[in-house]
């Protein structure tokens, strides 16, 4: 009978049941866009950090030069490419320098901090790495008495690989730098550059620590036409390559043991940044504290962080995502939980009669209730099952768009102590990576929709109920008398 | 006249053993006995006295007829002898319990079981078919599905409607409808019928149809039977008539009838206003 009595009165009145329903699909559809849309920009988001940041990472430790400390990146002239005597400045004379220093602004730890972050509560793995950039300088000394003018080559060093020159008269200056990462040697997925990303050649070996080989980006590769066995120049040092690997945009371009880009660097014993991956994602931000008291004066970054300060239309659409979106799917709720419930009191209003005769035939106020409340939740998991429908076609449509969004660092960071060196290829003029967004659709936006469509109903239903539970039988009967 | 107690007995209070209850003993052979039953709606100077101090008594398997003009308390009458509503002061007791202080979950009880309601406009559940709308009355009770739907049947049966059991009432003519509705109010054998000009939205054809069924029930099943009508054509068919008008009563002398069961068509009803 109830069953009965709630399929017929639902077909009786199946127009108003279908704007019910459709209010709280649209309510719930948009939810699950939404939430699916949202997942999609995080995952972009990490995409993004990914690239930036090292593979498998939630935090990165490093140290910025204090003010005064440090100093720009200097060439120390001498005849030839090695060191030497002062060098003679005399017109006409060449000169050549290569050096692989960390980026401007940062400092180095100490590598034994590496092995105590790793010890911390809350540290899946942690690795070491140098964040470095390989500059080389070569030209003629001008001689300024013909009327040459000096005026250093400074080609806007937009990204990695800049280079510029310059030429006046005799002169003839020119400067190229290379990002190059020192990569430490580990089982463990966390760094800059793991095995899993090599496509052609090998991985380091643990006995290729301190060995000249190196790893290359595919585009460095195809810009520079190397090929596993290429030799490459590194701080003036001939380093073989052994292998190419696909790297994010954003990565170094050449990848070095940690032992040998030390060595290069002059940097022994020393690391530029700590990778660390945390054993959950909740103990990001406690691990991040812990880090920061074993390290004093470090600089400890989290992708979150990092998410916060990465501008471009990524950030648009997530702020789009958690602000707009999320306010437009509440609004859009709200509304359709309202209208639900007045259509249920409109509803059982007009049954004034049907109730009032229920209650003088012996029915109870509880059982009255709870076919209503049975109604609004048909109706509620009705509009749920076509508003999960809508958010699939939804988060499945965005999928099949596939927007691009952009995630720009840019130059609000040069030179911001707080950055980590792995943002060094930020340059100047920014530097913007394309990812694609998805909408992936997660067991617990579903599990979220079920749940808004049985309260939608109970909602609905409880307006419904209301109005009926205070419906007096004689009164109710009176009305229609 | 004014209504009288039947057998001269005049109503005392006893205590029930069980519940501690107050119970008035009702005279013998008294379904109902209302003394001073007023009904005031509203508050203030706006207040409106549907009825007005009502005295009145009903004998078991008696058929009542209450008439009177429009707007006079006819249904406001009804309603309290069907536990639907409770007087602003005076007692309805029904079985020697005073409806007037019953707890609601009681009350629910009495109309579950011990009332049975037809309306003028019918009131079936225009979603339910016929068998429905009169199984409707069995929910109450918790009666299994099977045997709720067999005693619909029996009843539809009874009453000429075996072969609508299954039609919807868009589906049945008028008195067709009210059939279901009797149908409905009988199905649970409860011990008042109590009709709201059940042959207001009838033709004469069917009101005469409707009014011969209810006469007939009443006179197979021994039912108290209670009909507000306006028609003095279905009042004439009762035993005795009440006059309501004012918000006050006036009724025959039961001890004048004492045809209970009689053919309806030989009935003269005690006829007496005040």
């Amino acid at each position: 009978m109830y069953f009965t009595y709630l399929r017929r009165e639902l077909r009786r009145r199946a127009r108003q049941a279908v704007v019910v329903a459709a209010g709280l699909a649209i309510g719930i559809g948009l939810v699950m866009i939404v939430s699916s849309a949202s997942a999609g920009v995080k995952k972009a988001q990490g995409q993004v950090l990914h690239s930036l940041y090292g593979v498998g990472t939630d935090i990165t430790v490093t140290k910025t030069v204090t003010f005064g400390s440090g100093g720009p990146q200097r060439f120390n002239f001498g005849g030839g490419s090695g060191s030497g005597s002062r060098p003679s400045v005399t017109p006409g004379t060449h000169i050549s320098r290569d050096t692989l220093r960390p980026a401007a602004g940062e400092s180095t730890l100490p590598a034994s901090d590496v092995a105590k972050v790793a010890a911390l509560r809350g540290a899946s793995a942690a690795t070491g790495g140098l964040v470095l950039t390989d500059t080389s300088f070569s030209g003629t000394i001008p001689n300024y008495s013909e009327g040459g003018k000096f005026s250093p080559g400074g080609g806007a060093a937009s990204g990695a690989g800049a280079s510029g020159s310059e030429s006046s008269g005799a002169s003839s200056f020119s400067i190229s730098s290379t990002s190059v990462d020192g990569v430490q040697i580990s089982s463990s997925d966390v760094g800059p550059l793991t095995s899993s990303q090599v496509t052609q050649g090998s991985y380091f070996t643990p006995a290729q620590n301190t060995a000249k080989v190196a790893i290359v980006s595919s585009t460095y590769a195809t810009q520079h036409g190397v090929k596993v066995g290429s030799d490459v120049t590194v701080a003036a040092n001939t380093v073989s390559v052994i292998g190419i690997a696909q790297v994010p945009s954003g990565g170094a371009e050449v990848y070095l043991p940690l032992g040998a880009a030390q060595s290069l660097s002059g940097l022994k014993e020393d690391v530029t940044t700590i990778f660390v991956s945390a054993s959950s994602s909740s103990g990001v931000s406690s691990l991040a504290s812990q880090i920061q008291k074993a390290i004093p004066g470090s600089t400890v970054a989290t992708s979150e962080s990092l998410a916060n300060q990465v501008t471009g239309s990524l950030q648009s659409a997530s702020k789009l995502a958690t602000s707009l979106g999320k306010w437009l799917s509440i609004v859009a709720l709200v509304v359709a939980f309202v209208i639900a419930g007045l259509l249920m009191m409109a509803a059982v209003s007009r049954r004034v009669r049907e109730f009032g005769t229920l209650k003088a035939i012996g029915w109870r106020t509880r059982r009255i209730v709870g076919q209503v409340m049975g109604e609004g939740l048909a109706l509620g998991l009705a509009g749920g099952l076509a508003g999960i429908v809508l958010g699939i076609a939804g988060a499945e449509i965005i999928s099949a768009v596939s927007p691009s969004l952009s995630a720009t660092v840019g130059p609000a960071f040069a030179g911001a102590g707080a950055f980590p060196t792995t943002f060094r290829h930020a340059g100047a003029a920014g530097r913007t990576v394309l990812v694609h967004m998805s909408a992936p659709l997660q067991g617990g936006t579903i599990g979220i929709a079920v749940v808004l469509a049985i309260a939608g109903g109970l909602v609905a239903g409880a307006f419904g109920s209301w109005r009926a539970a205070r419906l007096h039988p004689a009164a109710a009967l009176r009305r229609v008398a | 006249m004014s209504a009288q107690a039947a057998n001269d007995g005049t109503p005392t209070k006893t205590v029930d053993s069980h519940t501690g209850e107050n119970m008035r003993q009702p005279t013998p052979n008294n379904i109902y006995e209302l003394a001073g039953v007023r009904k005031t709606f509203g508050a203030g100077p706006d207040s409106v006295k549907a009825l007005d101090g009502v005295d009145l008594e009903i004998a078991q398997g008696e058929f009542l007829a209450i008439q009177g003009p429009t707007g006079q308390g006819k249904t406001t009458l009804l309603l309290l002898l069907g536990g639907l509503d409770r007087p602003s002061a005076g007692s309805v007791l029904f079985d020697g319990r005073d409806l007037a202080t019953l707890g609601e979950s009681e009350l629910v009880g009495l109309r579950a079981s011990a009332f049975g309601f037809v309306f003028q406009t019918f009131n079936l559940i225009p979603t339910l078919t016929a068998q429905e709308n009169v199984e409707t009355a069995l929910v109450p009770a918790h009666t299994p599905a099977r045997e709720r739907e067999q005693r619909a049947k029996a009843v539809l049966e009874e009453l000429g409607l075996g072969d609508r059991a299954t039609h919807l009432p868009s589906e049945l003519s008028g008195g067709q409808q009210q059939r279901v509705a009797i149908a409905r109010a009988l199905v649970k054998n409860p011990k008042v019928l109590l009709a709201d000009e059940p042959t207001g939205n009838l033709d004469e054809n069917m009101r005469d149809e409707i009014v011969a069924v209810l006469e007939r029930l009443w006179h197979e099943r021994g039912l108290t039977l209670i009909v507000v009508t306006h028609d003095s054509t279905v009042a004439r068919r009762a035993q005795r008539i009440a006059i309501i008008e004012g918000g006050r009563v006036s009724a025959g002398d039961r001890s004048e009838i004492g045809r209970q069961a009689a053919p309806a068509d030989s009935l003269e009803p005690t006829f007496v206003t005040s």
